[in-house]
């Protein structure tokens, strides 16, 4: 099928491992502000400190959990469809029922409403920017009519998320997962199970170390996917580009030796 | 606190420099009392130092010597004892509570099973025990970071591939997999069986011919680097303060005690008083006092407990029952195959006993399979048998999988599987012979992937004396004294 592509992009991506360890090296995470770098510089000396990052990051990780808590009084009481709802707007996100063209999505002080659907499930759902992860997903579990799914820039996302997607393996036909921070191709490789996947994002992914094979190893993968936000060709040096720059370094270097 | 702050910001230090000038001592304004308290505090310390139940030595002593008493000594520094030694400190009250000490002895962990192995993980067992230490694993994997994170170190990559385990199996051992199926599913495992037709759609790639049915893993099913794993649990447990020691085990001191079973036999009890540590590369050895022992050896355990006289007594007694765990040799198969299956390639396990697995996205993958019994290779060293791979292995590879008709073996090593002769499953817990000594071994290649539920459970033995989390008392040591095997149900 696609080997014989696969194969020269392979050539191209081994050729510069190099390029790709350098950028390995940059990506783990945005630059620190300059008080989070004088905390690390202390906490080397300090006790105190260091419980004080604890408690930072203890907090982090609790307003996290809140957002993901599973609304099982809600479900109970309401039904599946109620309860998957009232979450997605409880974090800040949108849906569309099926059937139906309204968007429902909380007001800038975060109030909301919606009206109940009679019989159509939630079909829509853009949860970009919110703090969605693995625990939040077991709210939208049953909703099996869902067909389009937004995770725009979701810092919680990761790979162990992609892999429980499976249980929307016989809807879901759009996935958005660009700018999602710990998504790597051990994650991308879990979505072979959505067989009936149409259209991928997976732009603006960091952690990803050739976008360009990735693509292609996808589209291979899912043969009636549209992987989009990637150039075949991102991620690989161009030859043409980089043979001038060694034969460059190489004066350059023989010109250092003989001064 | 603040003054050390003042002290170590160079602004401070700047400003300091000048006001120097206008006195000859800053003798004045110290206080007396608090020299007095200070040279106190010193002569305490020194106290605290020289009493009984202490390391201090007025001589000079060898460097990367173990500590001359510990709580608890961890026999095996692979990825089983790290997650012990975690585990224990996790649990302890009071930090500093207990002195965990971990013995490894080779620095380079170049014969160590843990990074020669896969690193596969799987819930596809048949038995419910090895099911939910898995999935409790898996759980441990998921939650790594906020488990081994050092502050002001970088986050665990695991470089887990969530690719799923693949099962094939053949007319007669299609019903096997069916119980095992519906045991997973009520574990808890998101497993899905496939039909042959389904399996051709999902992976074109395959050639379907002998599969009667599939089952294949959704979720907390894949691989990862074994070497990280470790890692991040020896850095981790080092935060806590566990003490790393390199060194080899060479014998106990034990005090024995005779006592007639019900039969009427004598048997000896021991209690291990000190574990001999010897240096590497020198003869010097140093005893390790210490009330509770964890045989954490891998391959090596079945040699340590021979070193307590288990498996040495007379042949009807108890204590002649050898402890099952010796090392076997398997080999692990570096391929290169341009054309071979891509991104959905998952960990595939044919009912024939190959096993193959990408790695990377090169086209590059890894294969294997266990030999026959009979056919066992020499345990004495980790040399390759390549022929093993164009006789056993390539042909079954190719026939499921045409693609690897043209393949080129890249690269090949062997590693120890701490095998478990009696019934290949772990072996937990205390030996009735030795009052003091945990074992933890004999996983038979499933240890990476039990690691962290396994050291959760032996720390819960040792600290709260009985399993709260899984209850694993079918994996005792009672079994192999009864000689009542627990066996997995298997395909191949």
């Amino acid at each position: 099928m696609a080997a014989p592509l696969v194969r020269h992009a392979m050539r191209r991506c081994l050729a510069h491992n190099c390029a790709v360890t350098v950028r390995r090296g940059l990506r783990s995470g945005a630059t620190p502000s300059v008080f989070t770098r004088l905390l690390l510089k202390l906490d080397h000396y300090f006790y105190d400190v260091e419980s004080f990052l604890y408690l930072k990051e203890w907090w982090k990780t609790k307003v996290v959990k809140f957002q993901n808590k599973y609304f099982g009084y809600v479900q109970k009481r309401y039904g599946a469809q109620i309860g998957a709802a009232y979450y997605i707007l409880a974090i800040k996100g949108s849906f569309r029922f099926a059937g139906q063209s309204q968007w429902f999505r909380p007001d800038s002080t975060g109030m909301f409403s919606f009206m109940r659907s009679p019989h159509g499930q939630i079909e829509e759902v853009d949860l970009s920017g919110t703090l969605i992860n693995l625990n939040g997903l077991g709210n939208l579990i049953s909703q099996n009519k869902l067909k389009t799914l937004s995770l725009r820039g979701c810092p919680e996302v990761d790979d162990w998320f992609l892999a429980r997607l499976h249980v929307f393996r016989d809807s879901l036909v759009e996935l958005d997962l660009s700018d999602c921070t710990h998504v790597t191709v051990g994650g991308l490789a879990a979505l072979q199970n959505l067989r009936k996947l149409k259209r991928l994002d997976i732009s603006g992914l960091p952690r990803l170390q050739c976008p360009g094979l990735v693509r292609i190893l996808l589209e291979e993968m899912l043969p009636h996917c549209q992987v989009i936000g990637v150039e075949s060709e991102q991620g690989m040096i161009q030859p043409e580009r980089q043979e001038p720059t060694d034969i460059d370094d190489a004066s350059t270097q023989s010109g250092l030796r003989r001064s | 606190m603040w003054r050390r702050l003042f002290a170590t910001a160079p602004a401070f230090r700047a400003q300091k420099a000048p006001c120097r000038s206008f006195k000859s001592s800053r003798r004045s304004d110290k206080d007396v009392f608090e020299e007095v308290e200070d040279q106190f505090r010193a002569f305490r310390k020194k106290a605290v130092k020289a009493m009984p139940g202490s390391d201090w030595s007025p001589f000079e002593l060898t460097p990367g010597l173990p500590p001359e008493r510990a709580d608890v000594v961890i026999i095996g520094g692979g990825v089983v004892g790290w997650s012990i030694a975690y585990w224990i400190k996790r649990k302890e009250r009071t930090r500093g509570a207990l002195r965990v000490v971990v013995v490894e002895k080779d620095p380079t962990y170049s014969q160590a099973s843990t990074v020669l192995s896969c690193g596969g993980i799987r819930q596809q067992f048949s038995l419910k025990e090895n099911i939910l230490l898995s999935l409790e694993s898996a759980d441990f994997l998921r939650n790594i970071n906020k488990h081994l994170w050092v502050t002001n170190e970088d986050p665990v990559d695991l470089q887990f591939n969530h690719s799923g385990y693949l099962f094939l199996a053949s007319e007669k051992s299609a019903h096997v997999m069916e119980e095992n199926y519906s045991t997973q599913r009520y574990a808890g495992a998101k497993v899905v069986l496939l039909s042959p037709s389904q399996l051709k759609e999902r992976f074109p790639w395959m050639n379907t011919e002998g599969v009667a049915l599939a089952s294949l893993g959704l979720e907390n099913e894949g691989w990862f680097d074994p070497w990280s794993l470790l890692n991040a649990f020896r850095r981790k447990a080092l935060s806590m303060g566990v003490y790393q020691c390199f060194g080899e085990v060479t014998g106990f001191r034990y005090s024995t005690q005779i006592a007639e079973v019900a039969e009427g036999d004598f048997v000896d009890f021991r209690r291990i008083k000190c574990v001999n540590v010897r240096m590497p590369n020198s003869l010097e050895y140093q005893p390790v006092e210490c009330p509770v022992v964890v045989n954490a050896a891998g391959a090596n355990s079945g040699k340590i407990a021979a070193m307590l006289g288990i498996g040495l007594g007379p042949e009807e007694s108890v204590s002649g029952i050898p402890f099952p765990v010796e090392p076997r040799k398997r080999f692990v198969y570096v391929v290169h195959c341009p054309d071979g299956p891509g991104l959905d390639t998952p960990f595939l396990i044919d009912y024939s006993g190959v096993y193959l697995r990408r790695e990377g996205l090169g086209g590059n993958y890894i294969a294997g399979m266990s030999p026959e019994e009979t056919e066992e290779p020499d345990i004495s060293n980790l040399d390759v048998d390549h022929e093993f791979f164009q006789e056993k292995v390539w042909h079954h590879l190719a026939h499921r999988i045409p693609a690897f008709e043209k393949l080129k073996v890249s690269s090949a090593w062997a590693g120890f599987y701490d095998y478990n002769t009696f019934d290949q499953n772990g072996i937990l817990g205390l030996h009735p012979l030795v009052a003091n000594m945990y074992f933890a071994t004999g996983f038979s290649g499933h240890g990476l992937q039990q690691s962290p539920a396994v050291g959760r459970a032996i720390a819960e033995l040792i600290l709260d004396r009985g399993y709260k989390t899984i209850d694993l008392s079918a994996f005792g040591i009672k079994r192999i004294i009864k000689k009542k095997p627990i066996l997995e149900r298997n395909i191949v």
